[in-house]
């Protein structure tokens, strides 16, 4: 069913076709090839503007300090050509400890934005390099750490608080009763598993937290929306049996009511999600109880 | 670490720094007699390395040995670690540099 259709907007796309519908039907496949060449070339013609110019060259401050050299971080300033570097300020970075200066320190895995681990400050905005297009304009572009976390080395931050909370929401599954029929999986229905939409997809990468203020200054205390999230993702799968236990364990003044809708985890979240929203429930729930 | 007859006033920071040594030195307790000297050596060497070289005043880079210092205890502390072991790096760019 779902091919119907995409042959149809192929067809529609190609404009009026004057042969007959099977004929359309028997050469799907050529088409299809044909349309995603267009569909690439295209995409690669909206880049290409940008590139034009025979150097367009764009500066970047990056945050640098090392505890090898013990004296105070600094702004480094780097130069780089963005016709000859990929769309992404993750493409950038890594242009720039390929060419400029091997010591630049930054994690990164998947350069998909599914691993989270590229998670920083760009332009005073948190988001992942990988997902984050190099700003337009001349002017330079600033590169910090997370904001109010301890830095390792240059962009690298010391995650272990962060995933300390996260352990300590119990993100596993947990259950009073063995499952029906026993070395069989616990089944959901449809709608159960929907419930679990808007959460699932957290990579913990930090950027929620480390832009929330209440999170700022209760760092210790407050489990921050990444854990909070995660912690109403368990609350509501309707396979877990610790419900009540888990409503429990974070009401608390300060491991949940910290959190003051401020919603900039919303607004940073790579993912799209809205941890602000998922403490709400948990909120609700807790009122319900 | 204070005259004998009058006991220093310690900042936080300084008494961070002896806690920390304190409970190095007590996790290496639980570690076999040989292994126990080995760790009481290399932190002892690291203290004494980290109290003549870093500016007292560097409180960032205080802060930072400290936590990367509270770090390595955890895992000290825990019974799968046996011994410590460390390995003297110099970077190239900074073995003629006076300062480091």
């Amino acid at each position: 069913m779902a091919t119907g259709i995409l042959k149809r907007a192929i067809a529609i796309s190609r404009g009026p076709m004057p042969s007959p519908a099977a004929a359309a039907v028997s050469s799907a496949a050529a088409r299809l090839l044909l349309a995603r060449c267009h569909a690439s070339e295209a995409e690669a013609q909206q880049v290409e503007p940008k590139a034009k110019p025979t150097t367009s060259l764009k500066t970047f401050s990056i945050y640098r300090w090392t505890p090898d050299c013990p004296s105070k971080p600094e702004l480094k300033d780097y130069q780089i050509d963005l016709k000859e570097c990929g769309p992404m300020v993750l493409d950038a970075l890594i242009k720039i400890k390929n060419e400029i200066d091997p010591s630049l320190t930054f994690r990164r895995s998947c350069r998909e934005g599914i691993c989270g681990s590229c998670a920083m400050n760009i332009d005073g905005c948190n988001g992942l390099a990988c997902l984050t297009k190099i700003p337009d304009g001349a002017d330079a572009s600033t590169i910090t750490p997370l904001p109010h976390m301890f830095v390792i080395k240059d962009l690298v931050v010391d995650m272990t608080n962060f995933y300390n909370q996260y352990k300590s929401i119990e993100p596993w599954l947990k259950r009073k009763n063995p499952p029906s029929e026993p070395g069989k999986e616990i089944l959901q229905s449809k709608k159960d598993r929907a419930k679990l939409d808007g959460m699932y997809e957290c990579i913990l990468c930090a950027c929620c937290s480390t832009s929330c203020p209440s999170y700022w200054w209760n760092p210790e205390s407050y489990l921050g929306p990444a854990a909070l999230l995660h912690a109403n993702r368990w609350i509501m799968d309707s396979r877990d049996e610790f419900t009540k236990e888990r409503l429990d364990a974070i009401n608390d003044e300060f491991k949940l009511y910290r959190c003051h809708t401020i919603l900039n985890c919303a607004r940073a979240c790579p993912k799209g999600l809205n941890p602000g929203k998922q403490i709400i429930n948990i909120k609700q729930l807790e009122l319900a109880k | 670490m204070g005259g004998a007859n009058a006991p220093r006033r310690l900042s936080g920071m300084q008494k961070q720094v002896l806690a920390l040594y304190r409970g190095f030195l007590r996790a290496a307790r639980s570690k076999s007699p040989d292994d126990r000297r080995r760790v009481e050596s290399i932190v002892s060497a690291e203290f004494r390395r980290g109290a003549g070289q870093v500016d007292r005043k560097n409180f960032l880079y205080i802060e930072y040995l400290l936590r990367r210092g509270k770090k390595q205890l955890d895992q000290l502390r825990s019974p799968d670690t046996t011994a410590l072991s460390s390995l003297n790096f110099i970077p190239p760019s900074q073995s003629v540099d006076s300062r480091k």
